[in-house]
């Protein structure tokens, strides 16, 4: 396990940048942390270092549940938030799918369960201060 | 057609409604039948998909039969059929896509594909006026806070969107946080009434410069360090017994002021951004569409910018603010009439970007 700490948005956007040079096409990415942690803040980053141009393309998807970014590899950004099952709903989504051809970032994805593919990146983010946080990749075989 | 008037029937099923209304020439409503399911959600916190789009099929063809009997219209005199294609759930997408080709195809008349905020951008004409243009757009609900430059009802132009959480998002998830129950806007407009919105000074994500985007997820966490308190550090006024963080510890009385505290710092920043496009394209109405355009406090804040703008202001009633079919029949109709239709093979988007 790794830990890494930011202390601002944009120490956040560029550690998002460097690992995403860790992941590529059929990598899952599974993020933990509470409301307000810096879930969608990180991925934005992840994203720009997985080559998307327009930063503001990256948005919540608590509503829509998935959004896709055109990077050098597709990005696909879901969010579990809103989903009571959500294992069986990531089927629906089409998680296998994407990861076919892109790298699958999912937001509260503590709540798949066991549904995640394995082997699978894992990210739990822990709120330190008020514009500080902790992020712990771990590797989840 | 009935006495010459182009009749469209309009399915939506984008989200929480099932919805289908008729609608003549484009303004007048015929019928407006709606089933929501927000009761189903509320047992869950939200919208549960695969639960959304199972009602929406057992729902749709309720729903459209009540279109047409509340209407007193019979199918061979109706001209189109309309349909939100774009954006929201797939599968509850699908569900309004499949019903609409079936019933355009059985009938033999032209099919509409309709993008759902456009159609909120619309909303305000309906049993009304035409709008008069440019107007500057707000449409806010869970998954949308888009400002729209709007040339006519079929020429819009992205001004800004949010680069985070949506408007109504926030509104849930602080619901959320202050555990007062979802869905989180109406409970908060209604504990905001008697509260005291300066109660405590939450951010106002502006952006840079003269930006149209918005930017809701600051404060949702600016509401979290409140109620929960800042970790690792120690709070400077604790409204709670020393020590201690967390929602139980605020009385019902603060929490409503805390409630209140944040929608004005949402109005506020919606109400600065709308004042910013209005100038920047010359409106001459504003518009408001989406189911945030229903809360009390942002329509008292945005008739006051009217007025001072000398701009005349659209304010959809209620129930054409929150998801229905008729903004979707009533949209179609300037597509109809310019011969922008779809064919069978019309495909549901789930997201549309820009």
């Amino acid at each position: 396990m790794e830990t890494f700490e930011t202390h601002s948005l944009t120490e956040t956007y560029a550690l998002g940048r460097e690992l995403a040079g860790r992941f590529g096409a059929g990598d899952c990415v599974a993020l933990v942390g509470a409301l307000g942690a810096g879930k969608t803040a990180l991925v934005r980053g992840v994203a720009l270092g997985l080559g998307l141009r327009d930063e503001r393309m990256v948005s919540s998807p608590t509503f829509v549940l998935a959004q896709e970014y055109p990077a050098d590899v597709p990005v696909y950004h879901l969010d579990l938030y809103r989903l009571a099952d959500a294992p069986t709903e990531l089927e629906t989504l089409g998680l296998d799918e994407m990861l076919s051809d892109g790298v699958a970032l999912v937001e509260w994805a503590d709540r798949a369960g066991a549904a995640l593919p394995r082997p699978h990146w894992r990210i739990d983010i822990e709120i330190t201060g008020r514009r500080s946080r902790r992020f712990r990749l771990s590797r989840v075989d | 057609m009935i006495d010459g008037e182009t009749i469209l029937l309009g399915v939506e099923t984008s989200c929480d409604e099932t919805a289908c209304a008729l609608v003549a020439d484009g303004r007048r409503v015929l019928s407006n039948a709606v089933a929501t399911q927000i009761d189903l959600h509320a047992r869950f916190g939200g919208v549960v998909p695969e639960i959304a789009s199972r009602a929406h099929i057992e729902a749709i063809n309720t729903v459209i039969d009540k279109a047409l009997s509340d209407a007193a219209v019979r199918p061979e005199q109706i001209s189109a059929v309309a349909v939100t294609r774009e954006p929201g759930l797939i599968g509850s997408l699908l569900v309004g896509v499949m019903a609409a080709k079936t019933l355009a195809w059985t009938w033999r008349v032209p099919l509409v594909g309709v993008n759902h905020v456009y159609a909120h951008a619309y909303a305000a004409a309906l049993d009304a006026e035409p709008i008069e243009y440019p107007a500057a757009a707000l449409i806010c609900s869970g998954g949308h806070t888009a400002l729209y430059r709007c040339g006519g009802p079929l020429d819009l132009e992205l001004l800004g969107t949010t680069i985070d959480d949506a408007a109504g998002e926030a509104f849930d998830k602080v619901a959320s946080i202050l555990r007062l129950g979802y869905p989180g806007g109406p409970v908060i407009d209604r504990l905001s009434r008697d509260a005291n919105p300066q109660a405590v000074h939450f951010p106002r994500t502006l952006l840079a410069g003269q930006s149209l985007d918005f930017s809701f997820s600051g404060l949702k966490t600016a509401v979290l360090y409140h109620v929960n308190g800042v970790p690792g550090t120690v709070r400077r006024r604790s409204p709670a017994p020393a020590g201690k963080t967390g929602i139980e510890n605020f009385s019902e009385r603060e929490i409503a002021d805390i409630a209140a505290s944040f929608q004005q710092a949402v109005v506020d920043v919606l109400t600065i951004k709308l004042r910013r496009a209005a100038r920047k394209i010359g409106a001459r109405t504003l518009v408001l569409g989406g189911g945030v355009a229903a809360n009390s406090a942002l329509r008292t804040s945005v008739a006051a910018l009217a007025e001072k703008l000398g701009c005349t202001l659209r304010l959809p009633p209620m129930r054409f603010c929150l998801d229905n079919g008729a903004m979707v029949a009533g949209l179609a109709y300037h597509s109809l009439r310019v011969g922008q239709v779809s064919d069978l093979a019309l495909e549901a988007r789930a997201t549309v970007r820009r």
